[in-house]
């Protein structure tokens, strides 16, 4: 079975992003990128899965300018096999992601698609789904365990209240939540090996695909500030002001 | 054109999260129509019907719907939605699930966790964890969007007298099944609906130490949650987990114990009305959004905070 597993370049999740003082975007000049914590994990449970002998092949997705060859560089040295980049400009919208990602499974024609549930830069949470609707399979979003039996695969899925287990005809989409595995750090051998495995890149335009704009960014600001409160000298104190100031209990 | 709203619910109740879509759907104009989807669900529909603010209840009585699979659900939406201006749903783990499907099978974007209504397209969102705001104006015929409960008020129970339409639609997509779920069981109030709430972070230590916290909660009426820290840490489960990749809450009262306050966590409670910290660190970063802070040892001041309380 061959698995295709999504990567996007975002900014390193310990950094603190700042918005521009035009509110036209946050300030991106200089920041340190990484591969989405979330994409992350949806590399290590294909390779697992190749580990396992249940896949044969991982192949690695991503969309963006060619910045984003280092992010399938590392997917490669985590133990990806090869890597599709779709050159764009600017990372497109979600839906536009989601049809660029659809060609790629009509030509590749994987098993499974393990993809993050979402980036931690826009914070959608809608790519993989809007992936299943479009190829029509079945989704597994929010995993916190994947098991694959036959021609399905059973999905716990993290949900409000408690986990929740899908069973899926494959082929079908996973999302991935953050405590479906701990992801290993690439090996100085493996991060040069990935130099040399084969990477395809490819235009919207070999896979037919026209982008075209859903929405309108009009502006970015930053969140309101909290105001840092006071310190309290004891817990005497702490349930006076409680009581009295802010008259919460 | 009328907006559409998905409710949130178990077949039997209808859950708070709906309330607050509702009242987001009436800022954006035009009548809101409410969608009950489920099995033996009647229970749901009347009180959806009593919802104040809905002019009509679409129910949709089926075993196809009845764990709101999304490939299921998805297309008895995205059928409906074609009268609609907008389609509206919580962005509960529910709504993440299924709504970017009816999205793309409508063609259109979504416009995710919204926390404010600036007119019928234009939307402002939290982006890079809550550290900066979007306004987002939609191009899109339809608008397809998930709000966050905690940035709207609940709509009022009861009050309501909608009409109430029955769909014969049935999609069974025939390509997914539920097999079981383990849900979290508590007296206390859940997270998202808690009027206080207590976390406990990395400083607890172990699992056990939790129940310090929990007799805090029994006196207060309060639900627990706990730092990502925490969880990774296997003091207690996953649902309990507040923050960026966890539940967003914003309750009159959230306070933090032994937590130090990393962005993800900070993302999903810093809306809270008052915040309590209790850390012995006094440079952790939880001081710098709380009201009242306490630089102390938790293993003292909690057993002497519930003593008071």
């Amino acid at each position: 079975m061959k698995v295709l597993v999504t990567v996007k370049r975002v900014i390193d999740y310990n950094v603190k992003v700042r918005v521009k003082s035009d509110n036209t975007d946050v300030d991106l000049a200089n920041v340190k990128m990484a591969l989405n914590p979330f994409c992350e994990i949806a590399v290590e449970e294909a390779v697992r899965l190749k580990e396992a002998g249940t896949a044969d092949e991982v192949v690695v997705v991503s969309i963006g300018p060619k910045a984003c060859q280092e992010q399938i560089r590392t997917a490669l040295a985590l133990g990806a096999d090869r890597g599709i980049q779709i050159e764009t400009e600017e990372a497109p919208e979600s839906l536009g992601v989601a049809k660029l990602l659809a060609k790629v499974i009509e030509e590749e024609q994987p098993g499974l698609v393990i993809m993050g549930k979402q980036a931690i830069d826009s914070d959608n949470n809608q790519t993989g789904q809007m992936l299943a609707a479009l190829t029509d399979m079945p989704q597994g979003t929010f995993a916190s365990e994947v098991k694959i039996d036959g021609d399905n695969v059973n999905v716990t899925r993290e949900v409000d209240g408690g986990l929740q287990t899908v069973a899926l005809n494959m082929p079908a989409i996973v999302t991935t939540d953050l405590r479906l595995n701990e992801p290993r750090y690439a090996s100085l051998p493996n991060i040069m090996k990935a130099k040399r495995k084969p990477l395809d890149v490819k235009s919207p335009a070999d896979l037919g695909v026209e982008l075209k704009a859903h929405t309108k960014l009009l502006k970015v600001t930053p969140p309101a500030e909290r105001q840092a409160g006071i310190k309290v000298a004891s817990v005497d104190e702490l349930v006076e002001k409680l009581k009295n100031e802010a008259k919460v209990i | 054109m009328a907006i559409l709203v998905i409710a949130e619910h178990d077949n039997s109740t209808l859950k708070g999260a709906t309330l607050n879509a509702v009242t987001a759907a009436t800022q954006m104009g035009g009548d809101v129509h409410l969608l009950v989807a489920g099995a033996n669900c009647g229970a749901v529909a009347e009180a959806g019907a009593a919802v104040a603010g809905i002019n009509k209840l679409l129910v949709a009585d089926n075993a196809a719907y009845e764990h709101q699979l999304a490939e299921n659900l998805s297309k008895l939406v995205t059928e409906v939605a074609e009268d609609y201006s907008h389609v509206v749903a919580p962005a509960t783990t529910t709504g993440k699930n299924f709504l970017p499907r009816v999205a793309a099978l409508l063609d259109v974007a979504q416009i995710s966790d919204i926390t404010a209504v600036e007119s019928e397209n234009t939307f402002q969102r939290p982006i890079y964890a809550g550290n900066a705001i979007a306004t987002v104006e939609s191009l899109d015929p339809v608008k397809v969007i998930t709000v966050r409960g905690t940035a709207f008020d609940a709509a009022a129970a009861e009050g309501g007298s909608a009409t109430v339409e029955t769909l014969d639609a049935v999609h069974d997509a025939g390509v997914s099944s539920f097999v079981g779920e383990e849900m979290a069981k508590s007296d206390r109030p859940e997270l998202t609906a808690a009027n206080v709430i207590i976390s406990g972070g990395r400083g607890m230590g172990n699992g056990e130490n939790f129940a310090m916290l929990e007799k805090i909660a029994d006196k207060l009426g309060a639900a627990v949650g706990a730092s990502r820290a925490a969880v990774d840490a296997g003091f207690v489960p996953n649902d309990m987990q507040v923050g960026q990749t966890g539940k967003i809450v914003a309750p009159e009262l959230y306070i933090a114990v032994g937590i130090s306050g990393a962005i993800q966590h900070l993302a999903g409670m810093k809306d809270s009305k008052i915040i309590v910290a209790i850390n012995k660190d006094e440079e952790a970063p939880i001081f710098s959004v709380a009201d009242y802070g306490l630089v102390a040892d938790l293993f003292d001041a909690v057993p002497e905070l519930e003593k008071l309380l």
